[in-house]
């Protein structure tokens, strides 16, 4: 592990990147922190001086998927040096020390920079039956959890595990799967869903740690805005089909080819906040409605339970089977109505005859009518 | 509009909403139809205007729902939700005049005909579901709406609120201000934006459930009672006997006030 000896900017010169590609980067970063162009210069200027984080990096219930994200590297670039550079000093995965050796390590971290270092949550946190369903070293992972981020200056919780639970907290999972906010509500928070996160985004947020002291401004999920403040619908490059009117309605159809909407194939896009389109994924390569599938809305809360049918435009009605749209629901709604009406409309029928056939009632309305226009009521 | 024989007199047809003056030998029969004024412009106006904007929300939103039938071509989909947009701006409009009158309006509009306040308006809507279930031989007598039917009003109108704000809301997931800072938290009560675009989908279907009902019953009463209640709708009119107006639960005023 890296230690904290030494610049931000330090470590990227004996790693040889370009002063030049630095300042790029910098200017980069304040764009995707939609900061105005003049941030650029003072992130370059906060980075260079900016002593290396100590990090903490927790897995839970997860599949290691932001894991894979943050050290997915093609090439070095400015980006994932910053990251490497960051003093991770304590990381299930990727370190070298095991057992008792590995907790060491953490404790050390922790001991030395009290109110110091950054922790990042991967994973969700199982509450249910004390928290047996996850433990570290004898340690239940909730346990492990609040004490970590109890001396932390900044908790970032990555993927949608450590949002709100994401998969383990899915319809059946027996595990109580929260997410890191709700195991530490006290704690500074930010979340960055997804599945997994894009490490540009977490890239971002970290420069603005180093930058201004302070993790971004978030959205009431605890979202950073930066990433997180915009429909995938309103960024998307199908946009314009979209609103053409073009549609794919079959995997494979012309349509599909022509690269038109995907709404119909139940795109996700219109009711998720994230910035895929933008961001895009390794190294800004594609993603997911470039490469033909619509988007699930991973960056949504219990997005596995809220965005199904993922291939289906509307969410089944609770109450009602998987099987069956909404739209049946309602149609079956109108139909009730319809049909108890001709049953009642039948039976009215039947009681017009009767009351037809009955004797007319006596007369009594010729006796009461006395009162003048004058006098009534 | 009826007219009245009058024995004393022999003078042949008569207005009935404007006697010449009152006399002791003039017998009003108690099943003597008369005209009266129960739907004020306002009420017939927004029941109209919330008509035909409810049939554009309708069409445009099942497009938008499930795009499909109308082939790509230009904008359309930019199109069909901007009418939707406007549609719904209407309704809206519609929405807050009939509000206003819920408190301004005769005694047959305002919230009071609407909301079972009184005991003789709970025990009218039991005895109207009777009449529905055909248990009951007579409906109960009133003029406006009877207090089942102001039931389900009431609650059609809390749906129409359930709509405008869902509906909203949709709008305000792009940003588009106000809505996104008025209506931002709708979908956390929802669980979720997908779940207030399916209860916005859903409430759609049950407003065209009760169109269904609506229509049926007002022909159904308007047949048993004859009181020309279809046509009240556009007139504000309705021809009811003075048997009823004295008995009616709403009733029970002078003639000469509601027959104008
Ligand atoms: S592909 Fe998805 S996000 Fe893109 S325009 Fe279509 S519905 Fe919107
Ligand atoms: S496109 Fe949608 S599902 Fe895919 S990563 Fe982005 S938010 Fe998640």
């Amino acid at each position: 592990m890296a230690t904290v000896d030494g610049s931000v900017y330090h470590a990227l010169i004996a790693r040889g990147v370009s002063r030049r590609s630095f300042l790029k980067f910098s200017a980069a970063m304040a764009g995707a922190l939609m900061l105005p162009a003049a941030y650029g210069p003072r992130i370059a200027n906060a980075l260079s001086t900016a002593k290396r984080l100590p990090v903490i990096w927790l897995e839970g219930q997860d599949c290691a998927g932001n894991t894979e994200a943050f050290l997915r590297a093609s090439h070095p670039t400015v980006a994932e040096i910053i990251l490497d550079t960051l003093s991770v000093d304590y990381h299930e995965t990727i370190m070298a020390a095991a057992g008792r050796q590995a907790e060491d390590a953490r404790k050390a971290t922790m001991k030395a920079f009290p109110n110091g270092y950054l922790v990042v949550v991967e994973g969700s946190i199982p509450i249910a039956e004390g928290g047996i369903y996850c433990t570290i070293g004898g340690r239940t992972f909730e346990d492990t959890v609040k004490e970590v981020c109890a001396g932390a200056k900044a908790v970032i919780a990555v993927g949608s595990c450590a949002f709100d639970g994401g998969l383990p907290a899915a319809k059946g999972g027996p595990t109580g799967a929260v997410g890191v906010s709700q195991v530490v509500p006290k704690a500074t928070v930010v979340n960055m869903p997804g599945c997994p996160m894009n490490v540009q985004n977490l890239t971002a947020a970290i420069v603005h740690f180093l930058t201004f002291g302070s993790l971004p401004a978030t959205d009431s999920l605890g979202r950073p805005l930066f990433a997180y403040g915009q429909l995938i619908h309103d960024q998307c490059e199908r946009r314009a089909h979209f609103e053409r009117g073009e549609f794919v309605t079959a995997w494979g159809d012309d349509a599909s080819r022509k690269g038109w909407c995907l709404y119909k194939m139940g795109c996700k896009g219109p009711e998720t906040y994230a910035n895929c389109p933008t961001a895009r994924f390794n190294d800004g390569t594609s993603w997911p409605v470039k490469a033909g599938h619509g988007c699930v809305g991973c960056t949504m809360p219990s997005f596995w339970d809220q965005m199904s049918p993922f291939y289906g435009r509307l969410s089944t009605t609770p109450g009602f089977g998987s099987d069956v749209t909404a739209d049946q629901v309602g149609l079956g709604i109108v139909a009730t109505v319809a049909g108890l009406t001709a049953l009642h409309a039948g039976g009215s029928y039947v009681r017009h005859k009767r009351d037809a056939a009955a004797p007319p009632p006596p007369a009594e309305a010729v006796e009461a009518g006395t009162a003048t226009g004058g006098t009534q009521a | 509009m009826t007219t009245l024989q009058t024995p004393a007199e022999g003078s042949g047809p008569r207005m009935v909403g404007a006697p010449p003056f009152p006399h002791p030998l003039v017998i009003r029969p108690h099943d003597e139809r008369v005209r009266i004024y129960v739907w004020q412009v306002p009420v017939r106006v927004t029941h109209w205007v919330t008509f035909f904007s409810i049939l554009l929300l309708v069409v445009t939103g099942a497009y938008i729902g499930d795009p499909y039938l109308l082939p790509p071509d230009g904008s359309i989909m930019r199109a069909i939700r901007f009418i939707h947009m406007v549609s719904a701006f209407t309704f809206l409009a519609s929405g807050l005049l009939r509000l206003y009158w819920l408190f301004v309006g005769n005694r047959f509009s305002r919230w009071t005909a609407f909301v079972p306040v009184t005991a003789s308006q709970r025990r009218e809507l039991i005895k109207q579901i009777g009449w529905y279930l055909f248990v009951r031989k007579e409906a109960p007598r009133v003029l406006g709406h009877n207090a089942l039917a102001a039931g389900t009003y009431t609650a059609i109108f809390v749906l129409f609120l359930v709509q405008t704000v869902t509906g909203f809301a949709l709008a305000g997931m792009h940003g588009t201000e106000p809505w996104a800072t008025l209506f931002g938290w709708v979908p956390s009560l929802m669980g979720g934006v997908s779940g207030m675009r399916l209860i916005h989908h859903l409430v759609m279907w049950v407003i065209l459930a009760f169109m269904i009902h609506h229509v049926y019953s007002a022909l159904l009463v308007d047949h048993w009672e004859r009181n020309g209640l279809m046509s009240s709708i556009f007139s504000g009119y309705k021809f009811v006997t003075r048997g009823e107006i004295e008995e009616a639960r709403d009733g029970g005023m002078e003639i000469e006030e509601l027959a104008e």
